[in-house]
């Protein structure tokens, strides 16, 4: 791609554009990924709804591939239509790696969400189930 | 550090050549995009932090379940699928109008970009839509003073705990007011305001009669923090739609004027791109968060 100096370059110190491409063809192609994958996803979100699945563990399954699904299309959007893999590699770099940060993020937080739970449960606090046949006593305060 | 090289045409970088190979805006409207994706990455996680904190969650597939036009079916994700399928297709129409930028069409670029501008248009008529059904719905839940009334879905407060059984929602009609109780009997019927106006003429006995008779469902209050997290961060996400629009509509202009043509290249085309795209990318996840699990 070195040598494909064109109009498309915005400026010298530019030393190559993106190629452009000569179709839309992979356009349309990642429009059918997307599209096959939402739909899967889609499947699999009415399967909770409708109660497919035999028991909850199943669910947790079906929700984290779900998640992968969405991860894969995070991936083709980016990667594809936004073009960050025609871009190098070091400025790839200087995008993703930071993002890696998401990892310890997310797995932080939910385990600390579920850490409240646990000793609000076990210490008192909120009564776990609100169901109760006198109304009157509740507590409207919960977050 | 040689002056002489600083002289040159280097605007920019100062060495001469862009050490990623591409445009100082390019790099910063990426830049950018990454600490968006950490606000709203930070706004997903919270409310993850907060759903795993709570005993009971509400059921997405129970809110989320209307479709325009069609009153009374249980769709779960039949509405948020069409918005789905609008921001892909005006992230296409997008990528279409960077592509023919890339062949210094002016034509192609003006027709695909008007198309973006209409997906974003329809998508903010879709939330729009959808918030209004939520903040007008009329729903039956059993308040924190132990009475029944009718409540929408707020910030606030939300109708989508967990179902009332048969007997506390008895329990609770005696203690509501009369006023609440006729708000109660006139959800039932739908019979326009001469109805309503019927039913506010009916003694506390009669209306919890019409009530309980009508096989009503009614369900504790939701988690409160629900309705914040929905209508926080689809309302961030709406917002930088809208932006999304408005930048496209600059750009549309600016093609129209033959600004990018003057300049020889249709970069700014691909930046804005990069912005809708990415308000693309955040729905996948804000879908993913709310909608799907």
């Amino acid at each position: 791609m070195s040598e494909h100096h064109d109009h498309t370059v915005s400026s010298p110190e530019i030393t190559f554009g993106h190629p452009p491409a000569e179709s839309t063809k992979r356009i349309w192609v990642v429009l059918g990924i997307l599209s096959i994958i939402t739909v899967i996803e889609l499947i699999l979100g009415l399967g909770i709804a409708r109660h497919w699945y035999p028991n909850d563990t199943w669910v947790l399954f079906v929700k984290g591939t779900v998640c992968i699904l969405s991860l894969a299309k995070a991936y083709y959007i980016v990667s594809e239509f936004m073009h960050l893999g025609s871009e190098i590699r070091n400025f790839i770099m200087t995008i993703v790696v930071p993002l890696l940060l998401f990892v310890w993020f997310i797995a932080a937080f939910l385990w600390d969400g579920n850490s409240w739970k646990n000793l609000r449960n076990k210490y008192g606090g909120e009564p776990a189930k609100q169901e109760q046949a006198a109304p009157a006593h509740q507590k409207g305060a919960k977050d | 550090m040689s002056t002489a090289v600083m002289h040159k045409e280097t605007k920019w970088w100062g060495g001469g050549r862009s050490p990623f190979n591409a445009s100082y805006g390019k790099v910063m409207m990426w830049y950018f995009l990454m600490s968006d994706a950490f606000t709203f990455g930070a706004f997903l996680i919270s409310y993850g932090t907060i759903r795993f904190s709570q005993n009971f969650w509400t059921d997405p597939n129970k809110v989320f379940n209307s479709f325009p036009g069609l009153h009374g079916m249980d769709l779960p994700l039949a509405f948020v699928s069409l918005m789905t399928f609008i921001l892909i297709a005006s992230s296409v129409t997008m990528v279409l109008a960077v592509h023919e930028g890339h062949k210094m069409n002016k034509k192609g670029v003006e027709k695909y970009m008007i198309l973006t501008i209409i997906g974003g248009f329809a998508f903010l008529a879709c939330q729009a839509w959808e918030w209004t059904h939520l903040l007008t719905g009329e729903h039956i839940a059993l308040l924190a003073n132990g009475t029944l009334d009718v409540v929408p879905t707020t910030v606030t407060l939300n109708p989508w705990g967990d179902q009332l059984s048969h007997d506390a929602m008895i329990a609770a009609l005696q203690t509501t007011p009369h006023d609440q109780l006729a708000a109660i009997a006139s959800t039932l019927h739908h019979g326009g305001d001469a109805a309503a106006h019927n039913v506010a003429d009916l003694s506390n006995a009669e209306l919890i009669n019409t009530i309980t008779k009508s096989g009503l469902h009614a369900n504790h209050t939701g988690p409160i923090a629900f309705g914040g997290y929905f209508f926080g961060i689809t309302g961030f996400h709406g917002f930088h739609v809208f932006s999304g629009v408005v930048i496209n509509v600059v750009m549309w202009i600016k093609t129209r004027l033959g600004h990018f043509d003057e300049r020889g290249h249709y970069e700014m085309i691909e930046k804005a791109g990069l912005y809708w795209h990415f308000v693309d990318l955040v729905w996948v996840f804000v879908f993913l968060c709310f909608y799907l699990i």
